[in-house]
């Protein structure tokens, strides 16, 4: 049966495998019983049985891509921790906030448990003593929800000391955001947790995984990362390994959002399902909004560069999107029909960057706001020429050389790969001029044409009349 | 008045004995004080900093990078209509124009009667669902303009107070963890050992 739940708003679901949404038809999925009836904790009873070697062997062999957005391997991640230095911290990242990224905060609000029981499967595997569970502050109604998964597991001894009996004690710590993008960025979330201004640290170390939360080894893994793990611990790693691709297994939480008939959130095959099947598949998004022809879509979050039609049949899987020109990311993809203002389009996304900018880098500080700032003279008609050029020069100024794009048949453009090079601490900077790039590159007509003609105005980004 | 109260003092106190440093309880507890007053003041700056062992300036420092924070009075219910791209495709722009008419206001802004204010805002995180607003943080998925007139009315005849609590107050069911179940926090500097659960063996 396929269907869609007024309880899981924007959440379909259809005859394909699934591992993290599996309550999701239950409209009580979130409470203790629900999930207790569903094979809840289940999976770190298994781990427990098990020495955490072992339990860390089998997340590292079903290779449980990291899906926060740089598609880090979990079980490598957590084996980064330096030999004998204790204590080892997680910190959970539910920060979700990139733009057209919406699965983390369904995953808390439906199903906390499996959230929780995430969590003491990678303390238990790789050694971390205190968990810390960073919710999103705009997020109100998952706060309430893993508090109150929180408290009932606590109470049922599913957390905190002598979990099930055993020997394995960790307490899990919940931690409300208070609004910033920025602190998505690992090192910036362990910032704000420290309570500091949730700016990113200067790298190396690369990974808070030597060096993290009070200087102690910590991990910084996604909500829905750990979400996968009571269903892979229940049922191993070659079960996990048999959906999806070799490089890309199990299954990824996506969003369609924008111009589609069926916006949504979907539960995919990891690895083989391409962007078309996605779009104009019936158990999918069933096509672009008044049958109109697909003008560009985003298809890893708003800091990706942007593909066009041509690149619909690549799947997805990193491995083939990167060299295409641009990134999986978060799972995001916003779509755009052939009536969509370019200009005006890409200034929602670099306005967005702009304004989420930390402060920390020049580059990002200065560069984001001057792109916000000529972008919107050129949407409302007021650019010139030396616009354009002005943008790619603060452009460059953020990632030298070129930047990444896709390619494009008509204007006989070959791609550049994914990634760029950065003058910046984080990815924040180069997310505020991809936007640009990608309208500048693939749409040159639609600024010569605001910045010469100086035509009609459109007020909105909204187009489709 | 605007030093939390002594129920808020022993919510704190459960807070900061959560972390390893005090200071960590920070953010949370600049919240409890929003809760309380419906923004930050400057008396709670002040008691947070002693709270967690830090100065004044710090807690303002920190808290300042936050957008959630509020330092001057705000309306008893702040409307965030989002405005970013997959809200913007499908009228975002429109939502805005509306509110601003209704309430006569422009994002940033207070109602005179001290009822709303207004701000645009940056994802939300309910892409499929655009465009979206919330209201002291609670979601309205898919919004036309007439619904959100609908809204403003509903608010204004406090038809969603029981939903909707006053600016401030974010989750309202709390974290506890009762003391017989915690494993409690310790300073990083007073452990050197791996946890006992290490050591080869199955746990259970």
């Amino acid at each position: 049966m396929t269907g869609s739940y007024a309880h899981a708003p924007g959440y379909y679901d259809g005859n394909r495998p699934k591992i993290v949404t599996s309550r999701f038809e239950y409209a009580d999925s979130y409470t203790l019983e629900r999930y207790l009836a569903t094979d809840g904790y289940k999976g770190v009873r298994q781990a427990l049985s098990r020495p955490a070697s072992e339990v860390h062997d089998e997340v590292k062999n079903a290779t449980v891509l990291g899906r926060g957005g740089a598609g880090f391997p979990a079980g490598t991640k957590w084996g980064l921790t330096p030999e004998g230095v204790f204590p080892r911290y997680l910190v959970v990242n539910g920060d979700e906030s990139e733009p057209g990224t919406y699965k983390d905060r369904l995953l808390m609000e439906r199903d906390p448990h499996q959230l929780i029981e995430g969590c003491l499967i990678a303390c238990y595997a790789a050694g971390l003593s205190r968990c810390f569970l960073y919710i999103r502050g705009e997020m109100a109604l998952a706060q309430e929800r893993v508090a109150a998964a929180l408290n009932e597991a606590y109470a049922a001894g599913y957390v905190g000391k002598n979990i099930l009996g055993s020997r394995f004690s960790v307490d899990i710590v919940l931690h409300w955001g208070a609004g910033a993008y920025v602190v998505g960025e690992e090192t910036a979330l362990i910032e704000s947790l420290e309570g500091n201004r949730g700016m990113p640290r200067l790298k190396p170390p690369y990974f808070p995984a030597a060096i993290g939360l009070y200087g102690q080894p910590t991990i910084v893994n996604n909500v829905e990362t750990l979400a996968n793990l009571p269903w892979l611990v229940r049922n191993g790693a070659e079960a996990y390994t048999a959906i999806g691709t070799k490089t890309s297994p199990g299954t990824r939480m996506v969003a369609v959002s924008g111009h589609v008939n069926r916006p949504g959130v979907y539960e995919i095959i990891n690895g083989t399902t391409t962007f078309r099947d996605l779009f104009y598949g019936e158990e999918f998004c069933q096509g672009i909004r008044g049958g109109r022809q697909l003008k560009a879509f985003v298809p890893g979050g708003g800091s990706a560069p942007w593909f066009l039609p041509d690149q619909l049949d690549l799947p997805f899987e990193a491995s083939q999107v990167g060299p295409a020109g641009s990134m999986l990311g978060s799972g995001a993809i916003m779509v755009m029909d052939e009536t969509t203002d370019i200009p005006a389009a890409a200034l929602t996304l670099t306005r967005f960057y702009a304004h989420e900018s930390c402060g920390k880098c020049t580059p990002c500080r200065e560069g984001g706001t001057w792109l916000e700032r000529i972008l919107t003279r050129i949407v409302d008609g007021h650019g010139t020429d030396a616009d354009l050029e002005q943008l790619i020069e603060v452009g460059t100024s953020i990632c030298p050389g070129d930047f990444p794009h896709a390619s494009s048949e008509r204007l006989g453009l070959s791609a550049v790969p994914f990634p760029y090079k950065m003058t910046t601490i984080c990815f924040v900077g180069p997310s505020a001029y991809a936007p640009v790039n990608s309208a500048l590159t693939l749409f040159p007509e639609e600024f010569e044409a605001r910045v010469t003609k100086r035509t009609r105005i459109p007020v909105t980004a909204v187009g489709g009349e | 008045m605007s030093r939390l109260n002594d129920a808020n003092v022993a919510i704190a106190h459960e807070i900061i004995a959560r972390y390893p440093r005090p200071k960590s309880a920070l953010i949370p507890l600049v919240h409890l004080s929003q809760e309380q007053n419906g923004y930050v003041t400057q008396e709670a700056m002040k008691h947070v900093a002693e709270l967690v062992g830090v100065t004044p300036a710090e807690v303002l420092g920190t808290a300042s990078f936050y957008e959630m924070f509020k330092f001057e009075p705000v309306g008893k219910y702040v409307i965030n209509i989002c405005g970013t791209m997959s809200c913007a495709l499908l009228g975002a722009d429109e939502l805005m124009h509306r509110a601003e008419h209704r309430l006569g206001i422009k994002p940033g802004g207070t109602t005179a009667d001290g009822m709303f204010t207004l701000e645009h805002a940056e994802c939300q995180a309910a892409c499929t669902e655009a465009p979206c607003l919330q209201v002291n943080y609670r979601y309205r998925f898919r919004m036309t303009p007439d619904q959100l007139d609908t809204l403003i009315d509903d608010l204004a005849a406090g038809k969603l107070a029981e939903e909707i609590p006053p600016h401030g107050t974010l989750a309202k069911v709390r974290q506890h963890i009762p003391a017989d179940r915690a494993v409690g926090a310790v300073r990083p500097e007073d452990v050197n050992e791996a946890p006992v659960w290490m050591d080869g063996k199955a746990a259970l």
